[in-house]
């Protein structure tokens, strides 16, 4: 239920950046979700929806692109991807790593015209 | 024409949590972070610290909750400085908020501040505050799948502290599956099995959050 936060820190990042290029309007805004981050689309969409009224970025739509967990194994070298809920090296089976990726939450780019 | 953003969406939540960090690094505070479901013992477990810490270190609490001061009041009742920050339906604690809670309590003064998150296992875990440490709690009859259930939540705190531990007799949880699930989520969590009803397994937690809170305030 914290969609609304996160719609508002999406209009944070997007509107100042698009204003240095004096575009008319936002056509879709992609974003970069980390497995591990729990957020739901439908609903960033939703408040989305709300949010972005009377700004440049009403109407348009979001992309999400969904980053994988990743690993870095120090006993095997294992360096890939694992499943949530398995937080072992599929290689080797050694749990001592740290994640690489998967709990990101970034907007990458916008489209606009 | 597309435009390369490349920003965080919650850049200013680790900002402002940039700035709590750097505000009580410099008054010497400690802001642990204590998470867990409505229910697992949040608030029994800082009052259980207060009551063993409080001649020691000078305690703040800023209690975190939806609605309502009914955990406020009972640290109150303790005589320690507290704040109720009421979210009014958010599901978890930002570091703005830490941040416009900290003139509130006289820092010069404080040694540490619990902050209670609200009762939820996803929300919270997502919000840097600020903390030093993160506690999460996790009691007997809520099941021994809620590690693998809630990754974040478990792969990124400090302590896991399993309370209710008097209650084990009465429920199918298997200790031995949370402990390996929690070193595969977390290899570096501790690991600590208490009751704050009997009391039982406390002195170790006491002592390990001891040593971290007077790293911090040099006491």
């Amino acid at each position: 239920m914290h969609e609304l936060s996160i719609v508002e820190g999406i209009l944070e990042a997007v509107i100042p950046e698009v204003e240095k290029y004096n575009v008319n309007k936002v056509l879709s805004i992609k974003l970069r979700i980390g497995e591990l981050s729990g957020v739901v689309p439908e609903c960033i969409n939703y408040y989305f929806d709300i949010a972005s009224r009377d700004t440049v970025a009403e109407g348009a739509k979001i992309v999400i692109e969904k980053v994988p967990v990743t690993i870095k194994c120090p006993d095997c070298g294992y360096d890939g991807v694992i499943k949530i809920g398995h937080f072992k090296c599929p290689e080797c089976g050694g749990t001592g790593f740290k994640i690489v990726s998967g709990k990101e939450y970034y907007v990458d780019s916008v489209e606009a015209e | 024409m597309e435009i390369k953003i490349v920003k965080q969406i919650l850049e200013w939540n680790e900002d402002v949590s940039k700035a709590v960090i750097d505000e009580l690094a410099d008054k010497k505070v400690a802001l642990i972070n204590v998470m867990g479901s409505p229910g697992a013992g949040k608030t029994s477990l800082i009052t259980q610290i207060i009551n063993r810490l409080k001649d020691k270190y000078a305690i703040g609490v800023i209690e975190g909750d939806i609605a309502g001061q009914i955990d406020a009041d009972k640290i109150d009742a303790m005589g320690i400085p507290v704040v109720q920050l009421q979210t009014d339906g958010a599901c978890h604690i930002e570091a703005m908020s830490i941040q416009n809670m900290l003139p509130m309590f006289d820092l010069d003064k404080l040694d540490v501040i619990f902050v209670e998150n609200i009762g939820n296992l996803v929300c919270p875990a997502e919000f840097n505050i600020g903390e030093d440490l993160r506690v999460a709690i996790l009691s007997i009859p809520e099941g021994d799948d809620k590690v693998e259930k809630y990754p974040l939540m478990f792969s990124t705190t400090d302590a896991l502290v399993l309370n209710k531990f008097d209650m084990l007799p009465y429920f199918d949880f298997d200790v031995e599956r949370v402990e390996k699930n929690e070193k595969d989520a977390n290899p570096d969590a501790l690991i600590f099995k208490v009751s704050n009803k009997t009391g039982d397994g406390l002195d170790k937690l006491i002592s390990w959050l001891s040593a971290k809170i007077s790293e911090k305030t040099g006491k």
